[in-house]
């Protein structure tokens, strides 16, 4: 019954104010929303407040939801919106965030090696533009493919992947940047 | 080559999925749940939802069986759970939904205020931490209604529901289909050959989507009076929700935002009806952020003036609407405009008003003057001018000779600019004869002519060539005005309308860029006949400053479409107003009897002030009148001898007594000027302003009047209220509805429905501070 019905349906269901469509709707949903905006700040606390928010804002924002695309793209975009609106207001906390990257490094020097790797993760991505920012986060961590980023991004699929060619190359002028920090 | 790549891949393969706490996950969907609680009312209040239990006791039970259930993808463990939280809760959620249901169709008024009433109880309890629940289900407690009846009914607001959804995807996919610049140029030149696709399936989807819209439009044209109604007698009900919710968050500061949110949700139910038609939530989240681009004029508003300093006041009339559909704009998104966007003329201007008209053309307008006590200051009155235009009969239209001018530049590629700009103009096409003719120039990077003057019978080729306007590029509008009006000119009618008709959001940024020299071109353009109308659309980087410019000096008028029903008005309703002119330079010259009169005020029309001289200068340019317009203005005037006044005598000068004893029974001399449309020379009509259209109490003024000042009082308060004093926004409410009348249209149910919006975003606005 319920479990079986599918996202868009349950996302009409809840627009037109079915409480419980709503509710499996936020238990399916959470973790994706709570990921990628973990993916974006890098920060628990962050992640959980505009986790908070995006969900609080869903009720309203259903009304509006009319299956033109399917649910998940459609919460990609809110979620993806959210964190941008975020981002835009806060563009010092990017420091902060290295910081607690560097505090959590030394509390668990056992997994050292994976640590390191997720520390250059997010300087990576802080490095990047915004644009490639959310590009990265879709493509490579959500795993989606090209056509799906393009849609949540309101881009072209061919966009995502030019996109995708100029962060190779940002990276690649990231990595050069640090070989000549630390030769 | 992808080896930078691969390797912020692996970065996120180790880091793994970042998974939430189950704190902040409880957390958080418990805020959502509120929040949903909060913006449907009507089908969850008081239904013991289920998931309230999470409050109680058997909370950790609950999740805990809820995470095992979700952790180890069991779904079908999930029915189980929900039939063990409790059956009898379940039906009753059943009936409770079943009952709002049948209520809201039954009597919408009644639902209204049965919701506003349970919903603070329910709040309040959930405050003091006790199930109050229980006091809500009082209230609905289910009746039998014919069930059959119900489904009926229901089966219609199903389709309303549906034809409301697919308004807003013909929106979004013109939207798409219009193309994103923002994609990087690199992008774009590799795809073009994709976009000449789109190019081509546009245009059927489009049409589809016109006709769509348009029947939408008459549905919905039949329908806002009911929905008008029903705002408007739940104005108090909304009144109690509003501020018991914001006792609520003074009693609960750290889920203040989350209220909020539920706030702008109940405020949104009156919205809606609106924002179905503006671009959705996300758009409108893009627009309040880049509010601050918009550019308006700064105005001073009108200072009190000494009767016998300057006893003549001068002013031209002004019949723009454009300030009353932004801050509807703004209002439905939950903001208070800025104060300068708030032109007051413009917003009293906004509202047919019910003056009786002149019988025939050689008498163009008629003016009706009243006086009577102002509500916000017992010592002070106020002094009403209306004036009602000439309304043509329908059988008696002019031959139009319309070029329409249209921006298709980068910026106006938004659901809320070109989209509703062709349908906006798909309207107007139907209210013009056959043998009228339109063209259309566009101007984006170079400018264009679309389509040659063509007859309105050939209604297939505009529309078409409508269809195809895309947007792009930098806008060229210096140009494109150039080619319009001589577009105009070389079709010249010389016996019916000739007009340039702009719509633009405003942002001229390629060609002449000096506005003084755009406005000298359209100032020597007005001499050849030709007028300008200017639309503004979207919002963003909207320029008023230069629209009211361009409309003033262009022997125009300007209009600020936020919607397809805005569309209607200006376009439809108002059609005649916005394009015939029956009346030029109008002005109007106000002397006041020192003898009656110490002190005076003009609200509104500061951009619109003349010197003294200027009125019997037939050189000097004023607004214009259309077909059926009315124009209002109002002026605060201290009685000589009031308690009221302002300003205090002078100790080393009194003031002249230069008045007899005859004009004792005056206010003021109203003097009016204007020149017929073919005309240069101005007449002159004069009316004293005398005790006998004076009277005793609000109530007993003309309930136009009444109306008019309701709108004065509201733009004075969005301005500051410096002239108000404790006039509150309940009492503008309380006068709006005094005023109301049958309200063909409803827009003056919508007025009070922003007034209210206003008082929520007001009371947010200080909570933010």
């Amino acid at each position: 019954m319920r479990m079986m019905t599918d996202d868009d349906e349950l996302a009409m269901q809840a627009g037109a104010g079915d409480a419980q469509a709503f509710r499996l709707l936020l238990e399916r949903h959470y973790d994706r929303i709570y990921r990628v905006a973990y993916r974006f700040f890098g920060n628990r606390a962050d992640a959980e407040d505009i986790a908070q928010d995006v969900c609080a804002a869903l009720p309203k924002k259903l009304k509006s939801f009319a299956a033109r695309a399917r649910f998940t793209t459609w919460i990609y975009q809110v979620v993806v919106n959210a964190c941008r609106d975020q981002l835009r207001s806060q563009t010092s906390r990017a420091a902060l965030n290295k910081v607690y990257v560097e505090v959590s490094e030394l509390v668990s020097a056992g997994e050292r090696d994976r640590e390191k790797q997720v520390e250059w993760l997010y300087v990576a991505l802080d490095h990047l533009t915004p644009q490639l920012r959310e590009t990265a986060i879709l493509v490579l961590a959500e795993d989606l493919n090209h056509r799906e980023a393009g849609e949540i991004l309101g881009v072209k699929e061919t966009t995502v992947s030019w996109r995708m060619h100029e962060m190779r190359k940002e990276l690649k002028a990231l990595a050069a940047a640090d070989d000549g920090d630390h030769p | 080559m992808t080896t930078e790549i691969d390797k912020l891949n692996q970065a996120f393969d180790a880091e793994g999925h970042p998974l939430p706490s189950e704190n902040s996950r409880d957390a958080a969907i418990a805020h959502a749940m509120e929040a949903f609680a909060r913006e449907n009312p009507s089908t969850t209040q008081g239904s013991t939802d289920p998931d309230r239990l999470t409050n109680t006791g058997t909370s950790v039970f609950k999740n805990f069986f809820r995470r095992r259930s979700m952790n180890l993808n069991l779904p079908n463990l999930k029915p189980m759970m929900i039939g063990g939280a409790s059956l009898a809760v379940l039906s009753i959620a059943i009936l409770n939904t079943q009952y709002v249901e049948q209520q809201k169709l039954k009597s919408p008024i009644d639902l209204d205020v049965r919701d506003i009433h349970a919903a603070p109880s329910t709040m309040n309890a959930e405050v003091i931490g006790l199930p109050g629940a229980a006091s809500a289900n009082g209230i609905n407690t289910p009746t039998s209604e014919p069930s059959e009846l119900v489904a009926g009914l229901r089966g219609n607001s199903d389709d309303a529901m549906l034809a409301d959804l697919e308004i807003d995807s013909t929106v979004s996919s013109s939207r798409i289909v219009g193309g994103k610049d923002n994609a990087g140029r690199i992008a774009q030149e590799q795809y073009a050959s994709r976009k000449k696709e789109d190019h081509r399936v546009a245009p059927l989807g489009d049409e589809g989507a016109g006709s769509g819209i348009e029947a939408l439009m008459r549905s919905a044209t039949e329908a806002a009076p009911a929905i008008a109604l029903k705002s408007t007698e739940s104005v108090a009900a909304y009144d109690a929700y509003s501020s018991s919710t914001v006792q609520e968050r003074s009693a609960r500061p750290p889920s203040a935002p989350a209220i909020a949110g539920g706030m702008i949700a109940a405020e949104s139910q009156l919205a809606r009806a609106r924002q179905h038609q503006t671009p959705d939530d996300l758009a409108n989240k893009q627009v309040y952020k880049d509010q601050g681009r918009d550019k308006f004029t700064d105005i001073t508003p009108n200072p009190v003036r000494l009767v016998h300093e300057a006893p003549v006041s001068t002013f031209s009339i002004d019949v723009d609407t454009a300030s009353y559909a932004f801050m509807r704009a703004s209002l439905n998104n939950g903001v208070l405009p800025q104060k300068d966007a708030v032109r007051i003329e413009e917003l009293i201007n906004y509202f047919p008003y019910d003056y009786a008209a002149p019988q025939d053309k050689s008498e163009p307008f008629r003016a009706h003057v009243n006086v009577m006590p102002t509500p916000w200051n017992p010592e002070t009155k106020l002094m009403h001018i209306g004036i009602k235009g000439y309304e043509l009969p329908k059988t008696n239209k002019p031959h139009s000779n319309l070029v329409f001018l249209i921006d298709s530049s980068g910026s106006m590629n938004a659901a809320n600019k070109l989209p509703l700009l062709r349908n906006s103009f798909k309207l107007l096409l139907s209210t013009l004869r056959g043998d009228d003719t339109i063209a259309i120039v566009t101007y984006a990077g170079s400018a264009g002519t679309v389509l040659e003057p063509t007859p309105v019978s050939d209604k297939n080729r505009i529309i078409a060539a409508l269809d195809q306007l895309r947007s792009g590029g930098s806008t060229a509008g210096a140009e494109g005005i150039r080619q319009a009006y001589q577009l105009a000119e070389q079709n010249f009618n010389q016996s019916g309308v000739n007009r340039v008709i702009l719509a633009t959001d405003g942002d001229f940024n390629v060609g002449i860029t000096d506005h003084e020299e755009l406005k000298s071109f359209i100032e020597r353009k007005r001499e050849t006949g030709v007028s300008l109308s200017v639309l503004g659309f979207g919002k963003g980087n909207y320029n008023d400053e230069l629209m009211q410019t361009l409309a003033q000096n262009g022997n125009g008028n300007a209009a600020y479409i936020d919607s397809l029903t805005e569309a209607r008005k200006v376009l439809v309703e108002e059609a005649g107003a916005t394009l015939f002119t029956i009346a030029k330079d109008v002005k109007i010259q106000i002397e006041f009897n020192p003898q009656t009169v110490s002190e005076y005020r003009l609200i509104g029309y500061e951009t619109r002030l003349l010197n003294r001289e200027d009125f019997n200068n037939d050189k000097i340019d004023a607004g214009d009148i259309g077909a059926g317009h009315t124009v209002t203005a109002i002026y605060e005037i201290t009685p000589s001898g009031s308690a009221g006044r302002l300003v205090d005598d002078l100790r080393y000068q009194s003031p002249a007594k230069v008045t007899t004893e005859s004009n004792a029974q005056e206010y003021a001399f109203l003097k009016l000027r204007y020149k017929l449309p073919d005309q240069h020379t101005s007449t002159l009509i004069t009316t004293p302003v005398t005790h006998t259209a004076e009277v005793e109490k609000v109530g007993a003024a003309p309930r136009e009047a009444r109306h008019a000042t309701a709108v004065a009082a509201f733009g004075q308060l969005l301005r500051g209220g410096r002239f108000t004093g404790s006039y509150s926004y309940d009492d503008v409410i309380e006068l709006a509805i005094s005023a109301k009348g049958d309200d063909r249209f409803g827009y003056r149910a919508e007025f009070i429905n922003l007034v209210r919006l206003a008082k929520s975003a007001a009371g947010m606005e200080s909570l933010q501070r």
